[in-house]
């Protein structure tokens, strides 16, 4: 059967297996800490995806993207742990914790989206930044966020009387805490994936497009350029925050050092290397760029192969690996390892 | 007749040059107005003007009574006012269907929710959309590029998905800013068969272009700038007839 | 008055340092409109470099003068930044000129990451200390102190300052900086060589950095793999401040700039009543960067934008 025409629920069947299985496969073939990573991989799927919105979209670089996944991270700690004695249900704190994530989405756009691109990449890191300060200082006088020590003991995720921390045994299958977490971090991820595509195929999406395409061409066609700029925020960052109450259920533990401006740089790497704009791309890129510095693990291995010992501690030499990786990766295919099409088509046009 | 546009006493200027100065002219439901003059006189300014991209110094400007001076340009393209740019503004790495889809949007309404949802009414609108979209592009003669990037369409065609996208907003008044420059005569002569059919279905047209043949053709009236300052104004033949017009262009051509 | 003082003077040094760093980045600014996002990194690789040299020195010849050793420290620091300006420019920006403005973003944020974790390969993790060969001499002037090495630099950063004035008024290299800075097709037809006035431009920017580090760890007395971030980040701030592209206003923002933090941490505690401590420092630079862009996106030198369409 030529490949156009074998049926969709087919592909759409094995793809779902596929997921479906694969923190068992992981689980056999590499080992249980790789089961956590690829929920983290799936968090990170996440984050590049709502940056994609306003990077990727509307061509609004954001370098401060981290604060919105740190708000939405201690809205759910504040709401689900001993710190303030609240003990909220998932479903209550994560909706809370986006929320808020899009309310600052909005606070801190209005007043910097007239900016031009790269003062808009500053001015993004800088509120980054100070929201990462405020969180490692306002423990005193009045403790809000517990300073550097963070909030430890926040709730996991429950599904009835089901916790997602514990192992737990359904159908005669036990699933280890990282396997049930990986169906949850999969139902959001789909979901979000499931917007994203919707939204770039629509009316809004090419508005966003076309800002990012010509700002002034745009508004002299009918789209209210502020207002639209501003939705990009705001969907960016609930994207965000969901994905930072994931992660505090997840971790149990959060603290400031997770949201430094280096995650943000790491989730513009995502979609950059993977293909801005790309929904493929991007998941690609996040995998990617989760998974990279954990195989690089694996230099010490080849370091004690090659040379009979460890000079180096891969645990330093991944990152510079890693830096490496990200210049060689833009010099070579400036568009992304899997660009759209029409971007593919852009940069051949520009190679001619 | 009416007067569509209403342009009084609009004055720009820039720093120390007084790009526009004290302009009043009134363009006439359903004719086609030139707006002409030497390169540098203040033409593409006066447009920025009245399409709220520039704010100007003084003056008004009303359509249909409404005041746009003041506006931001999506309030103007919305108030019934479209245009196209000097130097073509596509969004290039769109394709030409979406380009004119884009100039939908300020006609259609659907938003997050509709499009996530694809509620009913927004799968109307799309479906509405597309279908109009497409029109245009026949009509403006490049249907068989809908799937083509905006940015690897040949000039002429790239002039021509412009005004398909102005179109596409439903304006009342359409302003276009050189959009013969770089046309080889037959898609010249086309795209004056065009204009004058978009002037048949009720199309009021406000016209820059250096083609005086053209011009001198399709115009009802002109008005003549020069330094900013409006020199005349009139019938072509009037016009064409004012010594200072005919100094004017004399006094560029010296140069 | 003496609190007012004190601060004023540290102030002014800590100024200083972010005013040669933000030359850096508003030159390149200026001539190629992106941001250098490494050049921080060259900042920390400048002052590591030379530590290392004014260490082994202090050590195998413990007679020699202190002056000469600081400046064998710079003498070896400032070739490898240039040398560094250099490469991150030729592998970083020069491919990609013409490619999309994210990319040669994303390429510089490579090579902060390598540069950084080179520095940790080479220097380890933890703080080095400045060793002792400076004059300790320390001053008082109605009630504030001023040290050696704070007078040593801010001298140095007047004639530093002043040196490049002159370079870019004066010289060919400098004319040519300006028209390159203007137009980069006009330049070129009028015969400059512009690939070799982005290089020196890195190069000088380069050298500022190396001086600038050595200045902030000897004021510090400490140095760091991880110092260039965050000096780096304020240094664009400053020159964002000041107007990015000019170099008057990195000048001029710099000390700003140290101005705003040094006397933020001092009277932040009285001003909110306690409830805010000096901890909050570092957030003054991008309070200050953030209203400068809503309210001047030009910054304070800066042609005002003229509105484009
Ligand atoms: N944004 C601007 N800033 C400064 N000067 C401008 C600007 N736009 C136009 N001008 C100047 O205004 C005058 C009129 O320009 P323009 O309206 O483009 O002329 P044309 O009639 O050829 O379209 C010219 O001298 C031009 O240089
Ligand atoms: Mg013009």
């Amino acid at each position: 059967m030529p490949e156009g025409k074998r049926p969709r629920w087919l592909v759409f069947g094995l793809l779902a297996l596929g997921l479906a299985l694969l923190p068992f496969l992981v689980d056999a073939g590499l080992g249980r800490s790789w089961v956590r990573l690829i929920d983290l991989a799936l968090l990170y799927v996440m984050l590049a995806l709502g940056l994609n919105i306003v990077v990727g979209y509307a061509g609004l670089l954001d370098l401060g993207y981290v604060a919105f996944y740190a708000l939405g991270a201690y809205v759910y700690a504040w709401l689900a742990s001993p710190h303030f004695g609240l003990h909220l249900p998932f479903w209550a704190a994560l909706p809370l914790g986006a929320a808020l994530a899009a309310l600052f989405g909005v606070l801190l756009g209005t007043p910097t989206l007239r900016l031009r691109g790269d003062y808009l990449a500053i001015v993004t890191l800088g509120f980054g930044e100070i929201i990462r300060i405020f969180m490692n200082n306002l423990n005193a006088p009045v403790n809000i966020t517990n300073g550097p020590q963070g909030i430890n003991l926040i709730d996991p995720v429950r599904v009835g009387d089901m916790s997602l921390s514990q192992t737990q045994t359904l159908f005669g299958i036990t699933f280890t805490g990282a396997h049930l977490t990986y169906y949850l971090f999969l139902l959001f991820t789909l979901a979000l994936i499931f917007i994203s595509m919707r939204l770039e195929d629509s009316r809004i999406g090419r508005a966003w497009v076309a800002i990012r395409e010509d700002e002034t061409a745009a508004a002299a066609t009918g789209i209210n350029t502020r207002n639209l700029k501003l939705l990009a925020f705001a969907m960016g960052a609930t994207f965000g925050g969901l994905a930072g109450g994931l992660f505090a259920s997840f971790q149990g533990f959060i603290s400031p050092e997770s949201f430094n401006l280096m995650e943000s740089i790491m989730i513009l790497c995502m979609i950059v290397l993977g293909g801005m704009g790309h929904i493929p791309g991007v998941i690609f890129g996040a995998v990617l760029l989760t998974l990279l510095p954990e195989a690089l693990r694996y230099t010490g291995d080849w370091q004690r192969n090659l040379f009979g010992q460890i000079y180096i501690d891969p645990a330093d030499l991944r990152m510079l690996l890693f830096g490496l990786a990200l210049v060689a990766v833009m010099l070579y295919r400036p568009a992304g390892l899997m660009p759209s099409a029409r971007r593919r088509r852009e940069f051949a046009d520009a190679a001619e | 007749m009416s007067a569509l546009l209403a342009v009084s006493g609009v004055s720009k200027a820039f720093g120390g040059l007084q790009a526009l100065s004290d302009i009043s002219l009134q363009v006439n439901a359903g004719e086609i107005f030139g707006l002409i003059g030497p390169n540098g006189a203040g033409k593409t300014t006066l447009f920025n003007a009245l399409t709220g991209l520039y704010t100007i110094d003084r003056g008004e400007v009303r359509l249909n009574g409404t005041r746009l001076d003041g506006c931001k340009p999506h309030q103007v393209l919305k108030a019934g006012l479209a245009r196209t740019f000097q130097n073509i503004r596509l969004f290039a790495e769109m394709t030409a269907l979406e380009n004119v889809l884009v100039g939908r949007h300020a006609r259609t309404h659907s938003g997050v929710l509709g499009a996530v949802l694809r509620l009913p009414a927004t799968r109307r609108e799309e479906a509405d959309s597309r279908a109009r979209a497409m029109a245009l592009l026949e009509r403006v003669g490049i249907a068989g590029h809908a799937r083509r990037l905006a940015r690897n369409l040949p000039y002429g065609d790239q002039r021509r998905l412009e005004i398909a996208r102005a179109l596409a907003s439903e304006p009342a008044l359409l302003a276009l800013d050189e959009p013969a420059a770089g046309m080889n005569p037959a898609e010249r002569a086309a795209l004056r068969d065009l204009l004058l059919q978009l002037q048949h279905e009720g199309l009021t047209l406000l016209l820059i272009e250096h083609d005086v043949k053209l011009v001198m053709g399709l115009c009802d009236r002109l008005a003549v700038l020069d330094y900013g300052i409006k020199i005349a104004e009139g019938t072509p033949e009037v016009v064409s007839r004012d010594p200072s017009v005919i100094a004017a262009y004399l006094g560029d051509e010296a140069l | 008055m003496d609190i007012f003082l004190q601060q004023l003077i540290n102030g002014l040094v800590l100024g200083s340092v972010y005013a040669l760093v933000a030359l850096g980045y508003t030159m390149v600014y200026g001539i190629i409109e992106l941001i250098n996002f490494a050049h921080g990194e060259v900042t920390m690789m400048g002052a590591l470099v030379a530590l290392s040299v004014i260490g082994a020195l202090a050590l195998g010849m413990p007679g020699l003068p202190g002056v000469l050793i600081l400046a064998a420290g710079l003498a070896l620091a400032i070739p490898v930044c240039v040398a560094l300006g250099l490469l991150i420019e030729r592998v970083a920006y020069r491919p990609l000129r013409n490619a999309p403005r994210l990319a040669p973003l994303i390429t510089a944020i490579g090579v902060s990451i390598v540069l950084q974790n080179l520095a940790m390969l080479i220097w380890g993790k933890q703080y080095i200390s400045f060793p002792p060969v400076l004059p300790q001499g320390r001053y008082e002037i109605l009630g504030a102190h001023i040290t050696d090495v704070q007078i040593a630099i801010l001298v140095l950063t007047v004639l530093i300052m002043l040196g490049l004035i002159l370079m870019v008024q004066r010289t060919r290299l400098g004319r040519a900086m300006r028209a390159t800075a203007q137009s980069r097709q006009v330049a070129s037809l009028m015969g400059v060589d512009v690939n070799r006035v982005i290089a020196s431009t890195f190069a000088i920017g380069s050298a500022l950095a190396a001086v600038a580090g050595v200045m902030v760890s000897a004021y510090y007395g400490l140095a760091h793999y991880y110092m260039g971030f965050m000096l780096g980040l304020k240094a664009f701030s400053a020159a964002v401040l000041g107007g990015i592209g000019n170099l008057g206003g990195a000048m001029l923002g710099g000390l700003l700039l140290g101005l705003i933090e040094s006397f933020g941490a001092g009277y932040i505690g009285d001003l909110t009543g306690g409830f805010l401590g000096s901890h909050y420092q570092d957030v003054f630079a991008f309070f200050v960067l953030i209203a400068v862009l809503v309210f001047r996106p030009s910054g304070l030198l800066g042609a005002r934008g003229i509105e484009r369409a």
